[in-house]
């Protein structure tokens, strides 16, 4: 039975950071996910925003590798081919008191490092973010901010950890871990053993530590609903905008997203249920109430769709440590917000952890950083599109008529490891347009059923259980 | 550039009667692009009758129907017919790009007939809460699933709102052997045609709830049920008529809107509610030498009234290249 060097439970955004920073090293890593794709737990509902570091208690954990994790994520989506856009956030003030409060939330975010802020005033507003409410007399400006595609850059870290060496295992829940002269990890069946593990469970991080006897924290989820609006609206805002901090998060807000539509949420409810994403009919009023009062002129009507995801919440602060008492465990706990910007610095310190307990960490003569970028034809330009049409037939077949996305696109993404209608979308955007799906479902159903020969009653939107369709009539 | 007399967007009914009544009124050089691998569009999909009795005084099936147009669509060595080819750029001086696999091609058009129909509304524009499982389809889907692919996309299936879609797949289900335990219906009377109700809803025995409301939809991986309520006059849940139905697939057939975002693109202002181009005239635009025509211009009830609607684009093309 082979042995690893390190284990990771868990492929979110932290769990594939890990992976990719240790893939570097000449170790045995093996990465395992209990869903049927990577990022389909908490990542996937992610918002995509690369904070600044402002809204963070000066002197924490997660404000400090925020900070850092924002200057980190550029290098990591130029090599990765990720697109990040530093479009700038506002922090808006309503009369005078919330000023007041700006230049606190200025002076904390500077002492934590955060670069370049600025507190623009109600002339300068109305020139670069002319759809904000009159009513707001003045705002925090971070123009570090940025935006990322959450899910596209957890399945490109990994996929760049896997050709690095990285052993992926999907639908690998763990059921049990005895901590014998190894680590030894029951999951599908099978018996993973380890000298390292660390626990990026998100959710279930309370959990897997419970399992190795370390049970002193408790991950509660915190739902957030967010409602997307069509894509004609990209240009809605200029910047990400933010009301000043509420207690439990950061307000709601108006968000832009890597792929043009602009987004309205999150709410933040504590809830007990670590699988309940459903919507709420206060939820949504309760953002859109709010976002309003942001920017007046989004209008209900163009909502497109909604979903909710969970932050995994411990304390305030994030937890990431050593376990003293269990040699070789590595608690990744309570990864909230911002947890997607802090994610490689996070790596980084995982990998000192290692390197200070007694894992000895070579780098490999050769570690492919980089990976060609994968094609969007939504997002390039008629001249570039018609150029690979000429190369590959595929890419003028189109599939998803809403967001304009090619067999070839579809193809490349199973190739990469989509494996069900859920990852399809995440990567390519098919399904995630105006008709959801009602015109592509098929012939998706169709292509991955072909590509990964099983058959079209096998397809599923996010994996077993979710199968698309009850029974195959041509064979009754 | 290639510049052709008439191009045609869409192969659908519209498309097709447009084509033909162009022709017939001295258009010569069309051009008709259709996104699909064949002609006749949703017709394709609708294998129950109900078709053709004012238009041919017959009743005929989708695919029959659609046949009649495509026999005579490709008869006519005038029209040049473009299938999987797919429209993704157009400006206001007509000049349309459109992929195909294998190639892109840009064509300017003298007159320009869009007839790209409708798509149907989704949950999403209706604001349905609760999860997002596999299971909730809209009604087109379920029957190009059931009718194209032969795959059955559930065994017990409850169908919100009561649009002519809706209502012909409760049927549909009843016949393939799944259990439809009702129809969900906002208003106090349906959205689709009394034919519709009587010969697909009240025949199989299926509970039709009119004044009702689904709040939500359950199931994590797979819808497992919804809970529903009875509505006052405007609309709101009354307190107390709660109830669940059990069930592993919901169908959404809420309405149809039509799809514009070809003329949107080259500049058209859309009526913010209901998705068809600004116009003062049947077929008309602000822009001129580009008409609408069928579903895309207006939802009708009847593929006939496409036709007939889509007949007049063709004349109105043909005059206008006329002068």
């Amino acid at each position: 039975m082979r042995i690893y060097d390190v284990i990771i439970i868990g492929a979110g955004a932290v769990g594939a950071s890990i992976a990719r920073e240790l893939s570097r090293y000449k170790l045995d890593v093996a990465l395992l996910e209990k869903e049927t794709e990577v990022t389909f737990g908490v990542s996937k509902s992610n918002s995509g925003i690369i904070h600044p570091g402002t809204q963070n208690p000066s002197g924490s954990l997660k404000g400090r590798l925020c900070v850092q994790g924002n200057l980190l994520t550029r290098k990591i989506s130029r090599e990765l081919g990720v697109d990040f856009k530093e479009v700038g956030e506002l922090i808006a003030a309503f009369g005078e008191e919330e000023k007041t409060r700006l230049y606190e939330l200025k002076k904390e975010a500077e002492c934590l490092g955060v670069p370049r802020l600025e507190i623009v005033d109600s002339a300068w507003l109305r020139k670069n973010e002319p759809n904000l409410s009159k009513d707001v007399i003045a705002a925090l400006y971070a123009p570090t901010a940025g935006i990322i595609s959450p899910y596209r850059l957890v399945y490109d870290l990994t996929e760049n950890a896997i050709r690095n060496g990285v052993e992926l295992f999907t639908e690998t829940k763990v059921d049990n871990i005895a901590v014998k002269e190894y680590f030894e990890i029951s999951a599908r069946k099978a018996v993973f053993k380890s000298r390292f593990l660390i626990n990026s469970a998100g959710l279930f991080a309370d959990e897997i530590s419970k399992m190795v006897g370390v049970d002193d924290f408790k991950i509660t989820p915190r739902k957030g609903e967010e409602f997307l609006l069509d894509k004609k609206n990209e240009y809605l805002t200029s910047h990400l905008i933010f009301p000043l901090p509420a207690k439990t998060s950061k307000g709601i807000l108006v968000i832009k997203t890597s792929d043009g539509n602009p987004m309205i949420g999150p709410t933040a409810e504590d809830i007990s249920d670590k699988e309940d994403s459903s919507t709420t009919d206060r939820g949504f009023q309760e953002v859109l109430s709010q976002v309003k009062r942001l920017v007046p002129a989004i209008d209900e009507r163009d909502i497109i769709a909604y979903f909710a995801g969970l932050r995994p919440v411990s304390d305030n602060d994030f937890i990431i440590r050593y376990e003293d008492k269990v040699p070789g465990f590595i608690n990744v706990a309570g990864i909230q917000s911002p947890g997607l910007t802090a994610a490689p610095a996070i790596s980084l310190m995982v990998c000192d952890i290692l390197k200070k307990n007694g894992l000895s960490m070579k780098k490999k003569l050769i570690f492919h950083s980089h990976r060609k970028k994968t094609i969007h034809l939504f997002a390039i330009p008629l001249e570039k599109t018609k150029k690979l049409v000429k190369k590959d037939a595929g890419y003028g077949d189109i599939v998803c008529r809403c967001e304009m996305v090619s067999a070839k696109e579809i193809k490349d993404a199973i190739d990469r490891g989509a494996r069900t209608l859920d990852g399809i979308k995440f990567r390519t955007r098919a399904q995630a347009g105006k008709c959801h799906g009602s015109f592509c479902t098929t012939r998706l159903m169709k292509i991955l059923s072909e590509k990964i020969d099983v058959p079209l009653i096998e397809i599923t939107k996010r994996g077993k259980g979710s199968e698309i369709v009850k029974g195959d009539r041509r064979n009754d | 550039m290639i510049e052709r007399d008439l191009v045609i967007v869409g192969g659908g009914p519209g498309g097709m009667a447009a084509a033909i009544s162009a022709y017939e009124n001295g258009i010569k050089d069309i051009l008709l692009l259709e996104r699909d691998q064949y002609l006749g569009g949703i017709l394709n999909q609708c294998i129950h009758t109900g078709f053709g009795l004012n238009y041919f005084k017959e009743v005929l099936t989708g695919p029959e129907y659609a046949d009649r147009f495509i026999k005579k669509v490709q008869g006519i060595p005038g029209i040049e017919i473009s299938l999987k080819s797919f429209v993704v750029h157009l400006t206001k001086d007509k000049v349309l790009t459109y992929l195909r696999p294998g190639m892109v091609k840009t064509v300017k058009a003298r007159c320009l007939i869009m007839a790209t129909g409708c798509r149907e509304k989704t949950r999403e524009m209706v604001h349905i809460a609760g999860t997002r499982p596999a299971g909730v389809f809209s009604a087109g889907l379920a029957q190009k699933l059931v009718n194209i692919e032969g795959l059955l996309p559930g065994k017990e299936v409850v169908i919100v709102g009561s649009g002519d879609i809706g209502l012909i797949m409760a049927r549909r289900f009843t016949l393939e052997g799944a259990k439809v335990k009702a129809v969900i219906e906002i208003q106090d009377k349906t959205r689709g045609l009394m034919r519709n109700v009587v010969q697909c809803v009240t025949d199989f025995d299926i509970p039709l709830y009119f004044k009702h409301k689904i709040l939500k939809i359950f199931g994590r991986d797979r819808v497992e049920g919804i809970s529903v309520a009875k509505v006052d006059d405007e609309m709101n849940k009354i307190q107390g008529t709660e109830f669940t139905i059990d069930c592993d697939t919901v169908l959404i057939s809420v309405g149809l809107i039509p799809e514009n975002e070809l003329i949107e693109m080259a500049g058209l202002e859309l009526d913010r509610k209901t998705n068809s181009p600004v116009s003062k005239e049947v077929n008309k635009t602000s822009m001129p030498g580009l008409f609408v025509c069928g579903n895309a211009f207006k939802v009708y009830d009847l593929a006939d009234s496409v036709s007939k609607d889509s007949e007049s684009a063709g004349r109105l093309a043909a005059e206008y290249l006329k002068h």
